[in-house]
């Protein structure tokens, strides 16, 4: 245990968990808009799973990752586009709609993936970007400073979706059709619109979290994600709906996984307990599930189709 | 400020829903600077008539002409482009955000896409000052006092450079200190040129307030006065009308003993403050208590609290047949001997889904008279329920019909038959003939007299007075979760009942005609 | 008239889409879809023994299936199948690794029933979350999912691990060859027909006789319909809420069972993942009952059909080389279409309501006071997610 608690393993372990977060931040994140405005997804899932595959497949093709990141982020428009059609649209059962839309994705980005591509082939990943100056300082500099640019975006949106949410015409639009329809509504504010909008934003951001999560491991294989999209969901209710809490949900996942893989490198953890310490991330959700449920209030019109009288 | 030219001009508005005329050829006109009154009681048609005016309903006929020129609104932005507001009875506000927030949702802001939610607040304060309104932009409206809240929709209104202004009960929810406040900033709205509408059914309140009244009833207008021209006996007649009178033969009964019994009951509302307000009540055997009232006043709190469905504060008590039930549930008062009569059928009275048998099973599904080896006997149940709808005249196709299918008077025959078939030892009936046909109604007058003969402790909760004044031996009038007072019904009076619905207390309603 | 009509040929027309999209699908990988469906066909029902492959395929689709059925119509959404199947094959295991020499005929029943008995617990925890703490059931069963796959990789790996396994120094993740006499008896020499087809069916209907035949299925539908009129009625919401996805875990549970005990390779194994030792039963079987219109009877061809999709397309994949995961695929879009289909229903009678195709006055949208609920069609509706605040 005292090999953990030295500097430069925190710190490598700091870095681990950051990179391990960075997936589950940006999911999260458009999930989080998407249920402020009252929308569950829970197709998420699938949606970075075909989001990871054609970023993937596009690295393999052509080797260009600005490309491929930009795919992802199409391949979750598209996925919004269909999704927002039948929910907002037809006031579908967001729960089941979600869950389809999940094996949808999981069974067309495996048989996608052992069509065209087979057996899984390695690609370039996502370079390290230093940032000048702050990854000089010592240890921490490394771990926070010389991640790739997804994660800088990842943490840059957090901010980015605190503004939106909060300062713009939008972002107030979206809270109130979340918390009251009928009070947006009667005020001339379209919820079916607004509630669109923030699924297709949902949904490239998960359609983006995928790319990030393929592009930084350097390689694919069918349910690459294995489950991360329900857990990006259940973080939205860790976060309070709130970004900042969004981020420290991710965080602290991410930390958690990196803190496991490394004590199972040190040897602290047994190998026969690595399953076990696997459990813990789902565990404590669960936990906070239960602390957090009187306390903390959904959006109250989340999952509640809208339809004027 | 008075002025004759008509601001509003409403003629012939005529509105249907399914099985009844919400609206029945209304003509109905608002001055620039008046404050005009809709009086009625509930189910009067003042809501339906003013959400046409605001475009959430559209009428079936009629006209309206605003500011002289014939306009039609089909939607409530299109009311707010007239320059209408509306203070909705259900406050539309979005208790997360900010005042300033709900004031420019749906406006747009100077600094697109970015909101202007500063400039907004100083607005929002400058109206407030000029109004007397007091409203502070940055609090979270689920801080808010109801009456504040209250404010915050007016300040929307006037925000949106709002001309006529409806307000849908507003006192409904505020204390009188609030009413008064509220009648200030009313008045000075309309004295700086506004026309305002006011839908109450307080009395009191509308003579203080109104320049002109116009009565409805049963979604018709009975006419329109001025306060100096009538008084609140006469608004309280016009308001009660002279519905079919229903008087059930009605034989004289010696009551037994107590059977319910309801001590300091103190019940919290939904939302802020009490509505149950230390009740104390006694029903014998073989009487029917009726309790009279304009519904909201804490009548529906009060069955579920009897009931077991809602809890009571410390301190009250519920007794049937002389044991304390106030901390069993609803199973165990049940088994007591407690029937329950819900106000809304369809949301906790039956099962839509279910066919009219299983609503007739609904308690008594698990008993062995119907179960062989723990699965149904359907020998046992079709005859059981084929002879219950005999008995109790539902008109169904079959008992195997989805009870959605039937008619609102059949469904509540079905929910009687249910509760009356277990014999019961006391029956909480709320609103039993709400939305139900003039022959049904007729029918379960004589079913509930029927069930007091047998020596079944009644409490019979009606907004319908006429129902309570036909049926009841003694009449509680309920007000703000009050009882205003209880009267024999031999002693009480149309008009002296009507004045205590509306808050006036019983030795001042006694003095009166 | 003319809107019963549409109300049923929605239904149809979703499945027809649903087909059209995998016909589609099959013409974008470069095979004939009349080939590809032929193919599928020929591999699901070519020969009894694929038939009785098939069969047994779609066991666990039944067995989850019904159980969905009594948890939808709870108004409970179950999403934790995986979760409760590997919680009842552990069990089952666990008791047969225990309990090896005893007769079969007391050994078989025995590892059913502890099927239902793990399967129960993992459905009654968040159950009981639900219904006493408001947790989010959608939420809790997810995530207990995600923690039971680790529970199993962590035994399989561990404790339960294969002897063999241990000194060879593999450490593949499953079992030591379990007792002989705790497998499935085959019913029809020549095929893989075991008796878990049986109880399978056996299961369907007894999820039916349950929910329409007995006093506590009257409660779970009466909950399921009306929770507030259901307590008004004296009964005990909660505990029905509880019970209805304790008995729906039950069932998935003994699907768990009869993973292991009629396995051909007489263990329990796993790749690491859930789907690895459930074939992702635990979602398929939503998808099974969805399309059954949430009856256990109709649950039964529903599964042979879905059973017919995965058979089919391991034939698929050998005669055409399409991957088997388009059968997956397929699966979501019919969750979705179905899914789709009841608000479509409405949606499209509403737009023709509004072209002024129907009566107006009669059909009125708007609506008013003590207006009637709209008429039920013939699915039931589904069971609402999440009830507005504080329901986390």
């Amino acid at each position: 245990m005292s090999d953990f608690f030295t500097l430069s393993v925190l710190a490598a372990t700091a870095a681990s968990g950051i990179r391990l977060a960075t997936p589950y931040l940006l999911a999260s994140l458009g999930e989080t808009v998407g249920q402020r405005s009252g929308v569950l997804n829970l197709g998420v899932d699938g949606v970075m799973l075909l989001g990871a595959f054609f970023s993937y497949w596009v690295v393999l093709e052509t080797g260009n990752l600005w490309l491929a990141v930009l795919v992802g982020v199409i391949v979750g428009l598209v996925m919004g586009l269909l999704y927002g059609f039948i929910t907002v649209v037809l006031n579908a059962t967001q729960g089941i709609s979600g869950i389809g839309i999940y094996i949808f994705g999981l069974g067309l980005s495996d048989l996608l993936f052992r069509r065209q591509v087979g057996t899984p082939k390695p690609v370039r990943r996502l370079p390290d970007v230093d940032i000048p100056l702050l990854s000089d300082i010592p240890h921490l500099g490394p771990a926070l400073f010389q991640r790739n640019l997804l994660t800088y975006l990842a943490f840059l949106l957090v901010p980015a979706t605190v503004l939106l949410l909060g300062r713009t015409t939008f972002g107030l639009n979206i809270r109130s059709v979340g918390e009251n329809p009928g009070a947006a509504d009667s005020l001339g504010v379209s919820v079916e619109r607004t509630r669109f909008v923030a699924i297709l934003i949902a949904n490239s951001m998960a359609g983006l979290a995928g790319a990030a999560l393929v592009l930084q491991l350097g390689i694919f294989q069918p349910n690459l994600t294995q489950g991360m999209g329900f857990i990006a969901v259940a973080l939205v209710y860790f976060g309070a709906w709130r970004p900042i809490g969004v981020m420290g949900g991710a965080l602290l996942y991410g930390l958690v996984n990196a803190t496991v893989l490394q004590w199972k490198a040190l040897g602290i953890i047994p190998v026969s307990g690595s399953d076990l310490a696997a459990m813990a991330p789902a565990l404590l959700t669960i936990l906070a599930l239960v602390i957090l449920a009187r306390r903390v209030s959904a959006p109250a019109a989340l999952t509640r189709p809208f339809t004027r009288h | 400020m008075r002025s004759e030219q008509k601001l509003l001009e409403m003629k012939g508005i005529t509105k249907v829903f399914p099985g009844v005329v919400a609206n029945d050829s209304i003509d109905f006109d608002v001055r620039y600077g008046e404050v005009h009154t809709l009086l009625g009681e509930n189910g009067a048609g003042k809501s339906t008539l003013v959400k046409i005016l605001f475009g959430l309903y559209q009428s079936d006929e009629g006209s309206i002409r605003l500011r002289g020129d014939p306009t039609e609104i089909t939607s409530p932005s299109e009311a707010i482009a007239a320059r209408i507001g509306m203070i909705h009875q259900h406050f539309m506000l979005v208790p997360t955000l900010t005042v300033a927030e709900n004031v420019a949702l749906g406006t747009a802001s100077t600094r697109r896409p970015f909101t202007d939610l500063d400039l907004v607040s100083e607005r929002v304060a400058e109206i407030s000052r000029q109004h007397g309104l007091a409203v502070d932009p940055s609090v979270e409206v689920r801080r808010l006092a109801v009456g504040e809240r209250q404010r915050v929709e007016i300040v929307k209104a006037l925000y949106r450079d709002v001309e006529l202004m409806v307000l849908d009960e507003p006192t409904a929810v505020l204390t009188p200190g609030e009413v008064d406040d509220l009648f200030v900033i009313l008045r000075r709205m309309a004295d700086s040129g506004h026309g305002l509408i006011f839908i109450s059914h307080k009395l009191r309140e509308v003579m203080s307030l109104s320049d002109r009244i116009t009565v409805l009833q049963n979604g018709r207008v009975v006419g329109t006065t001025t306060p100096a021209e009538t008084s609140k006996e006469e608004l309280a007649q016009m308001m009660v009308g002279r519905s079919v009178n229903l008087t059930p033969h009605k034989p004289k009964r010696e009551p037994g003993g107590v059977r319910l019994e309801v001590a300091g009951l103190t019940v919290q509302g939904d939302r802020e403050g009490v509505s149950v307000d230390q009740v104390d009540l006694q029903v014998r055997s073989g009487e029917i208590l009726g309790v009279a009232g304009v519904s909201g006043n804490g009548q529906r709190e009060l069955a579920e609290a009897i009931a077991g469905l809602r809890s009571i504060e410390a301190g009250g008590i519920v007794r049937i047949d002389g044991i304390d039930v106030t901390d069993e549930d609803v199973r165990a008062r049940r088994d007591r001997g407690l029937g329950f009569i819900s106000e809304e059928r369809m949301k906790d009275g039956a099962i839509a889904e279910f066919t009219v048998a299983e609503n007739l099973l609904l308690l008594e599904h698990g008993s062995k008279k119907f179960t062989k080896r723990g699965m149904f006997a359907f020998g046992a149940i079709n005859q059981h329920c084929e002879k219950l709808v005999e008995d109790f005249a539902v008109k169904t196709p079959s008992i195997e019909t989805p009870t959605s299918s039937l008619s609102g008077g059949n469904i509540q025959k079905v929910i009687l038959a249910r509760e009356l078939s277990a014999k019961p030892k006391v029956l909480l009936a709320c609103q039993p003939t709400r939305g139900v046909d003039i022959g049904a109604t007729e029918y379960i007058h004589n079913l509930l007299i029927e069930q007091r003969d047998l020596g079944t402790a009644m409490l019979l909760i009606s907004e319908d007075l006429d129902e309570v004044l036909g049926l009841a031996d003694r009449i509680a009038v309920m007000y703000e979760g009050r009882i205003v007072g209880i009267v024999p019904t031999g002693e009480a009076s149309r008009s002296r009942i009507g004045l205590m619905m509306a808050g006036v207390p019983e030795q001042e309603a006694r003095n009166g005609p | 008239m003319l809107k019963s009509l549409v109300g049923t040929l929605v239904p149809l027309l979703a499945a027809v889409v649903a087909l059209a999209f995998g016909a589609t699908m099959l013409l974008a990988l470069g095979a004939s879809p009349v080939e590809g469906f032929s193919a599928m066909f020929d591999g699901a029902f070519g020969s009894g023994s694929r038939i009785a492959a098939t069969a047994v395929k779609a066991t666990p689709l039944i067995l989850v299936g019904a159980g969905i059925t009594i948890a939808f119509r709870t108004n409970v959404i179950n999403i934790g199948g995986e979760s409760q199947i590997i919680a009842g094959a552990l069990l089952s295991t666990v008791v047969a690794l225990n309990l090896p020499n005893l007769p079969a005929i007391l050994l078989v029943p025995t590892v059913l029933m502890a099927g239902v008995v793990g399967g129960g617990i993992a459905g009654a925890i968040p159950g009981a979350l639900k219904a006493y703490a408001s947790v989010n059931e959608i939420l809790s069963t997810i995530m207990l999912n995600l923690v039971m796959v680790q529970f199993m990789n962590y035994l399989l790996r561990g404790p339960l691990i294969d002897p063999y396994e241990m000194e060879a120094g593999t450490r593949i993740p499953q079992t030591e060859r379990l007792s002989d006499n705790a497998m499935l008896p085959n019913l029809i020499d020549g095929t893989r027909l075991h008796l878990g087809v049986p109880v399978a069916i056996v299961a369907a209907v007894g999820a039916y006789l349950l929910l329409w035949r007995t006093p506590t299925g009257f409660r779970l539908r009466a909950v399921g319909h009306s929770a507030d009129a259901a307590r008004a009625a004296g009964m005990n919401v909660e505990r029905n809420i509880t019970l209805a996805l304790a008995l729906s875990g039950s069932l998935a549970g003994i699907a768990g069972a009869i993973l292991v005990f009629g396995s051909e390779g007489q263990r329990m194994v796993t790749d690491g993942s859930a789907a690895g030792f459930t074939g992702s039963a635990g979602f398929n079987g939503i998808v099974a009952a969805l399309f059954g219109g949430l009856h256990p009877l109709w649950t039964v061809p529903s599964a042979m059909l879905f059973g017919a999709l995965l058979t089919g397309a391991t034939q698929l994949q050998r005669v055409l080389q399409v991957p088997a995961a388009l059968a997956v695929a397929l699966n979501g879009i019919v969750v979705i279409f179905v899914v789709s289909s009841t608000p479509a229903r409405a949606w499209i009678q509403k737009s023709l309501t509004d072209a002024g195709l129907f009566n107006r006055r009669s059909d009125s949208r708007t609506k008013g006071p003590g207006s009637s609920r709209e008429g039920a069609g013939d699915l039931p509706d589904l069971p609402d997610s999440t009830e507005g605040s504080g329901d986390v």
